[in-house]
């Protein structure tokens, strides 16, 4: 046998054989190229047009486009800002391990400071907000839903980390596919719903901006199918939607950890082509609407669900708590219901303290498709884990640690806003004492609520008494049907008078669409023991809209919906005010003819 | 200066399918090719061998066209197809060719009236600078009714994949479109790539690594050097050509029939050293010594035993047989007569 060194200097002395007919065929390739260009007659006015107008598109986009760099200098990735005061977005595994400020580039040359506002881990969407103007340009937000294969679609961003003087790369293909679900890989990342494109994508492009041919923003760049080829583009590169983001837009401003959601059920194809509910969760709302093993899933959503992709696609891009149209068939018969989407995982699963958990286990469908190989598995986020040393002394307030949330300065910011809504109805703060609300109710029954600190009663026509006490002792279900009007009432009072004090839990959430169909609301919850209050203010209007509270997990809630606010002694209160447990008949509504609000120790 | 008139057609033909195709045509033809492309579930599986790949149909009865591969390597009929529209079927494998690397199969149906490539109205054939559409399910990225992937670029070349036994490792001799895109992903053989007016031009190979560089190369074999075959397979008076499916190798000689000993070929690529001479073989008398290296044989760069081997077997009587080999630092040419192995 010959040695081995031997060997390896005959194979690095055939090199040069090999370098020298590849550079004859690049030679030829490139004199190929010149003569081309050279010889090519006039290019038609509408080729040069699409040129101009293309030109113009990548101009108009680029000062949008952020290049991130993590603190430290280690590694960065790209974004893009979606408001003139600074919120940008970008990968949630970009941010990660980033720290919770960072430095962000703009195509002006200007490095500026940016803040982690909130984090969508599962979906792999982070919020920033860069820090310094209130002129920032930004991208318009375009509808992702309207993009169909063949359409042209520009990346920017940051690929490599080429870009020292931070003007962005820019790269250019088509729409390979829409509505795309990529499992999670090895992750508890999934890519639902989201956009194949042949733009090239290379790491750094991560987190950067998708736009259509009219330079709007349609999704976040992020994950590619990477083999054999090493990680660089391979011709199918991932973003995710725009209008999934535009869903958690609001749950991200929250300065929270968002979660995705599950049904509490999971799916299977049939033979015929048909999805059917392989299995439930007896909690599960979807469980209580009536969906049973075996089912068929006709539409969720609002889209027809005709593989386990599409059925996970839908659930992809919904925060967890929000109410979705479902229409199932049972036993030959269509049923039409509303569902409030279950947490895809449990809170500590999001926001584990020191020791790593493992990813959840997904409930899965029949096996279609096996995670994209090559990514590595990423592990679970640490919101602020960063140094706060890093943090710029002029913005050193704007971060506030606190558990559970990427940011709690920004939930703060986001509920005054909100309850702003609630301070328009007048100043209760000193309506302390009794109250007592009476009226008739809609059936003609004549009622009256009498709300203390100790105790909540109704006094309602015929029927009786009903009195829940708040002494300790177990909520209830007051009156029977109601899911706990009485608690959700002695809510609204402590809400008008001194929430913060009163409550444990007192934040925003995020917007969502009102039962699921209504006008997009801002959603604050409140709890206080087993209590747990979903307040709904309309977006448009600021205006306390509905207030939902249930005595405990996975039980039906009591759901107040408020309108004609009226004027009683210079406060302002619903004159009606419906009342129904989720998913059932309204109960009554009441309408309030009379309110007298006492101060304290009356 | 052909070849720059050629080109220059090349840009005139672009410049006018850009003034008379806006893209609602173009989104046209991506709607009418996709129900014509197919998802192809067969063997593989195992590290690297992907168990899925692509092909498009021919004939309204559910005949498809795909790329010979080891997806299709099975037993008996457990190939699977499924259709744009979601439906599934078992296919069988109709026939095959290996030197054009293709294969038809036929759905295991009747009364199909499916969408199709005419073969006879919608091929068409393109030069290099041509805008294409490429279609195919890479990456398995498509399930049920889910449409295949859509990719776009330019045929780069219209040129043969050279150095067959060297570079790529690939049956097919003929000319290949090589395109900008990157079309040849695990599963997209058996794809297509279309001109922007929905024209089919070729069927994406097999993935190809340039073994010496490890370059990827994507391309696609242009569809009229398939469409005899494909309608030969069709109609049952198919018979392959003379090469088994995957014996590239004839083996008609081997080192020892020129009294060559070579090293024992331990490794992948172990380098086709000398290792003894058969006392007055013609290797002998050529000329050649223990520890010689061989580099070339007839001119074909070989990079190992077993390349030498296949570089011998694809010899024939009479042929003149000429080695470079390395000995110390100098280059060493020698040549021997190809005697017939009957006079041997």
């Amino acid at each position: 046998m010959r040695h081995p060194k031997h060997k390896q200097t005959t194979a690095r002395k055939l090199v040069p054989i090999r370098t020298s007919s590849m550079q004859v065929i690049r030679n030829t390739i490139i004199t190929a190229l010149v003569l081309a260009t050279t010889m090519a007659p006039a290019a038609d006015q509408s080729v040069l047009d699409a040129q101009k107008r293309r030109v113009e598109v990548v101009e108009k986009a680029a000062p949008s486009v952020v290049a991130i760099f993590a603190a430290g200098g280690k590694g960065g990735g790209s974004g893009v800002l979606i408001s003139p005061d600074g919120y940008a977005l970008t990968n949630f595994h970009v941010t990660r391990g980033a720290g919770t400020f960072m430095k962000c580039g703009l195509n002006d040359g200007l490095l500026y400071d940016a803040v982690i506002v909130g984090i969508d881990p599962t979906g792999d969407v982070a919020l920033i907000k860069m820090l310094g103007r209130d002129d920032f340009p930004h991208a318009p937000l375009g509808d992702s839903d309207k993009l169909k294969a063949g359409d042209w679609a520009f990346a920017m961003g940051n690929p490599f980390l080429l870009a020292t003087n931070f003007r962005p790369t820019v790269t250019y293909g088509i729409v390979s596919g829409v509505h795309r679900y990529q499992y999670p890989a090895g992750t508890f990342l999934e890519y639902a719903d989201c956009i194949q494109i042949d733009t090239s994508i290379n790491p750094g492009n991560s987190g950067g901006p998708l736009f259509n041919d009219d330079g709007e923003l349609v999704g976040i760049n992020g994950r590619g199918s990477f083999e054999k080829r090493g990680r660089v583009n391979s011709g199918a590169g991932y973003a995710i939607s725009i209008n999934q983001i535009k869903y958690f837009m609001d749950h991200l401003r929250s300065g929270r950890v968002v979660d995705h959601a599950t049904l509490g059920a999971t799916v299977a194809t049939r033979d015929d082509g048909s999805v059917v509910v392989g299995n439930i969760l007896d909690e599960s709302e979807a469980y209580r609407r009536g969906l049973r093993i075996d089912d068929e899933i006709v539409t969720f959503g609002g889209r027809s669900i005709r593989s386990v992709n599409q059925f996970k696609n839908v659930l992809g891009v919904y925060p967890k708590g929000w109410k979705l149209p479902l229409v199932y068939r049972a036993d030959g018969k269509r049923q039409t219901t509303y569902v409030r989407l279950r947490a895809l995982h449990r809170a500590s699963e999001l926001t584990p303290k020191k020791k790593k958990k493992k990813p959840p286990v997904r409930p899965k469908g029949k096996p279609g498709k096996k995670p994209v190989p090559g990514k590595k598995p990423i592990p679970i986020p640490h919101p602020g884990g960063a140094p706060a040393a890093q943090a710029p002394a002029k913005y050193k307030h704007m971060f506030v640690k606190k558990e559970g949330y990427t940011n709690y300065y920004f939930n703060t910011l986001e509920r005054s806003r909100t309850l702003k809504g609630m301070a328009a109805l007048g100043d209760f703060s000193k309506a302390t004492g009794i109250w007592k609300l009476a009226g008739k109710t809609k059936a003609g029954d004549n009622y009256q609520f009498t709300l203390s600190a100790d105790e909540a009663t109704l006094a309602l026509g015929q029927a009786g008494r009903h009195s829940q006490p708040f002494d300790g002792s177990d909520l209830q279900d007051e009156p029977r049907g109601t899911g706990g009007l009485l608690v959700a009432m002695h809510h609204l009072r402590l809400l008008a008078t001194n929430p913060k004090r009163k409550f444990t839990e007192f934040f925003y959430l995020g917007s969502e669409p009102l039962d699921g169909r209504g006008e997009q609301v801002d959603v604050i919850i409140a709890t206080l023991n087993e209590g747990r209050s979903r307040l709904y203010f309309s977006k448009q209007t600021g205006a306390l809209v509905g207030l939902d509270t249930a005595l405990g997990d996975d039980v039906d809630a009591c759901e107040l919906r408020f309108s004609n606010l009226k004027d009683f002694g210079g406060r302002k209160l619903p004159s009606s005010i419906v009342v129904r447990r989720s998913g059932a008949e309204d109960f009554a509504t009441f309408q309030i003819e009379k309110a007298e609000l006492s101060p304290a120790g009356e | 200066m052909k070849f720059i008139s050629r080109v220059t057609a090349a840009i005139a033909i672009v410049t006018f399918t850009t003034a008379t195709l806006p893209a609602q045509s173009t989104d046209k033809t991506i709607t009418a090719t996709l129900p014509k492309i197919v998802k192809i579930f067969g063997a593989g599986g195992v590290k690297n061998l992907h168990a899925y790949g692509s092909g498009f149909l021919v004939s309204p009865e559910g005949h498809i066209a795909t790329v010979w591969s080891h997806v299709l390597d099975t037993n008996s009929d457990d190939v699977t197809v499924v259709l744009a529209d979601g439906r599934r079927f078992e296919a069988q494998i109709l026939g095959a060719e290996p030197q054009l690397d293709l294969a038809v199969l036929k759905l295991n149906a009747e009364g199909l009236e499916l969408p199709y490539f005419d073969l006879d109205k919608q091929v068409g054939t393109a030069s290099a600078g041509t805008r294409i559409r490429g279609f195919s399910n890479m990456f398995k990225v498509a399930t049920g009714d889910e449409p295949v992937s859509v990719l776009h670029g330019v045929i780069a070349a219209k040129t043969k994949l050279t150095a067959r036994r060297g570079a790529f490792e690939v049956p097919y001799d003929g000319p290949v479109y090589v395109v900008d895109a990157i079309t040849n992903n695990p599963g997209a053989g058996g794809g297509v790539i279309t001109s922007r007016d929905g024209k089919l031009l070729g069927m994406i190979g097999k993935e190809l690594r340039n073994s010496k560089n490890n370059t990827w190369i994507n391309y696609a074999i242009p569809v009229p050097e398939l469409t005899e075959t494909i309608r030969q397979i069709i109609s049952g008076d198919f018979t392959p050509r003379e090469n088994k499916p995957g014996d590239d190798n004839p083996n008609r000689y081997n080192p020892l029939d020129f009294g060559l000993v070579l090293v024992p070929d331990v490794l992948f690529r172990t380098p086709a050293y000398v290792d003894t001479l058969v006392l007055g073989s013609p290797a002998a008398k050529a000329g050649l010594k223990p520890e010689d290296l061989v580099l070339f044989v007839n001119d074909e760069l070989v990079h190992s035993c077993r390349m030498l081997k296949s570089e011998l077997g694809h010899l024939e009587a009479g042929d003149t047989l000429r080695l470079i080999v390395r000995r110390g630092s100098k280059l060493v040419t020698v040549e021997m007569q190809v005697v017939g192995k009957e006079k041997q």
